[in-house]
């Protein structure tokens, strides 16, 4: 293993918030070095040659550039097997675990995009509207996994991937003015993160880079 | 947990449905006999994916679902998993090196969150209303082309016989289903040279052509 401390090349705001969540709970210090996607340096030459998908974030770590927020959090994990175990050791629980963030991963957010992409032709009333239905579709499918998995959080009572998932997403949401009251479990379980220290210190607001939009 | 005394798996899905394919693959991999159960998500009534009926089996109106020892389980990545984790007869599908797993989750991510929901039929479908046959084609062109050249990119530094090394792997059951798709959308695939390659390998391969969408029950081929 490298005994270089990693870097994180990342944004104050969106998906990036997850790994940085993952490497507080592992206590992996690392180095926060900012990619301005408002200012399209995602696409400098040497960006590009860290992650050819001009996309954030890269954990550079042991070695390796990682891209991709699963597999990092996945791979932190693995290597990392501190408490907490961020990928259950049940396969059942393991299975619901990861089957939450993806909802979140590649049910969600790559959907918001698009809609958002679409956003001059579909005008502004009708973004926000099936922005908020994405959102909702999805908040709904969590909510009936976590009727099976839930304890103090998504899994049981120990922090998970999923609610590192979670996080983001419900914070999107309450940014969108998206009434949650519809989802209590999430609800629940978000508000007792949000007071965690892991949770706050990572927060968009407390980054180098953030910006008041 | 028994698995001997759970009942046969069903597998709800659609035979062109990307994501239904790479479960149908590692179900095939993994020499597990299931029941299949097509959605029809084209369906002249709008969708079967969008019934009552369906919406009780997955809110998110997706497929695949899979329903095995006693539990429904959804999205294809973790499904996936969850066959390797509990099934060891068959090809292993993820290796038990944490860098090599991390390589091919990284691949199987790149495909699953960073090029399919930009082209499958429901935002294809919404893409035509909203912007036109043209900017359909447009939109089409940019996202899978934008995608396969950043799994080029990747395959770079994996690549061996199949996308991480010579095992097969996650990677490699998203990248065929992809491809297919791409190239239904008229992408010219030989233009990334390592993704073609690999696909050649892979695409010959008898677990490979049992869960191709022409062999299914709801195949379009063998419905005339």
């Amino acid at each position: 293993m490298s005994l270089n401390k990693p870097i994180l090349w990342n944004f104050y705001r969106g998906a990036s918030w997850r790994v940085r969540i993952a490497l507080a709970f592992k206590k992996i210090d690392y180095e926060y070095k900012s990619v301005n996607i408002d200012k399209g340096e995602q696409f400098t030459k040497e960006y590009e040659n860290i992650n050819p998908n001009n996309e954030i974030p890269t954990l550079q770590i042991d070695g390796f550039n990682l891209t991709q927020t699963m597999p990092i959090i996945e791979y932190l994990d693995e290597t990392r097997p501190s408490e907490p175990k961020l990928i259950p050791v049940d396969s059942y629980l393991r299975c619901k675990a990861r089957s939450i963030a993806e909802i979140v991963n590649s049910g969600m957010q790559p959907y918001q995009k698009v809609i958002k992409r679409l956003g001059k032709e579909l005008g502004e009333e009708e973004k926000n509207a099936r922005l908020e239905l994405s959102t909702k579709k999805a908040f709904k499918a969590i909510e009936s996994i976590l009727a099976e998995t839930s304890g103090k959080y998504c899994i049981g009572d120990s922090i998970t991937i999923a609610d590192i998932f979670l996080v983001p997403a419900v914070h999107a949401a309450r940014l969108q003015k998206i009434n949650l009251n519809h989802y209590p479990t999430i609800s629940r379980i978000t508000d007792r993160l949000d007071q965690l220290p892991e949770v706050i210190q990572t927060h968009p607001k407390k980054q180098v880079d953030f910006q008041q939009s | 947990m028994n698995r001997a005394n759970a009942a046969r798996p069903i597998l709800w899905n659609y035979h062109l449905s990307t994501c239904s394919w790479r479960v149908r693959i590692a179900l095939s991999l993994k020499a597990i006999d299931y029941e299949y159960r097509a959605v029809d998500l084209l369906s002249k009534k709008g969708g079967d994916q969008f019934s009552t009926q369906f919406t009780k089996l997955n809110p998110k109106q997706e497929v695949p679902i899979l329903l095995i020892d006693n539990n429904l389980f959804t999205q294809s990545i973790p499904i996936i998993e969850y066959l390797d984790d509990t099934r060891t007869s068959g090809t292993k599908l993820l290796s038990s090196d944490p860098v090599k797993r991390a390589k091919s989750k990284i691949i199987a991510e790149l495909i699953n969150s960073g090029i399919q929901p930009y082209q499958n039929a429901n935002v294809i479908k919404k893409i035509n209303v909203q912007m036109g046959k043209v900017k359909r084609i447009e939109w089409l062109n940019f996202y899978l082309n934008k995608g396969l050249k950043a799994l080029e990119a990747n395959l770079k530094n994996t690549k061996g016989r199949y996308c991480v090394g010579d095992e097969i792997s996650i990677a490699d059951l998203c990248l065929v289903p992809q491809v297919y798709a791409a190239k239904r959308y008229k992408i010219d695939v030989t233009k990334y040279p390592l993704i073609n390659s690999v696909n050649l390998e892979l695409e010959i391969l008898p677990n490979f052509i049992k869960a191709h969408p022409d062999n299914q029950p709801d195949s379009l081929k063998n419905n005339n």
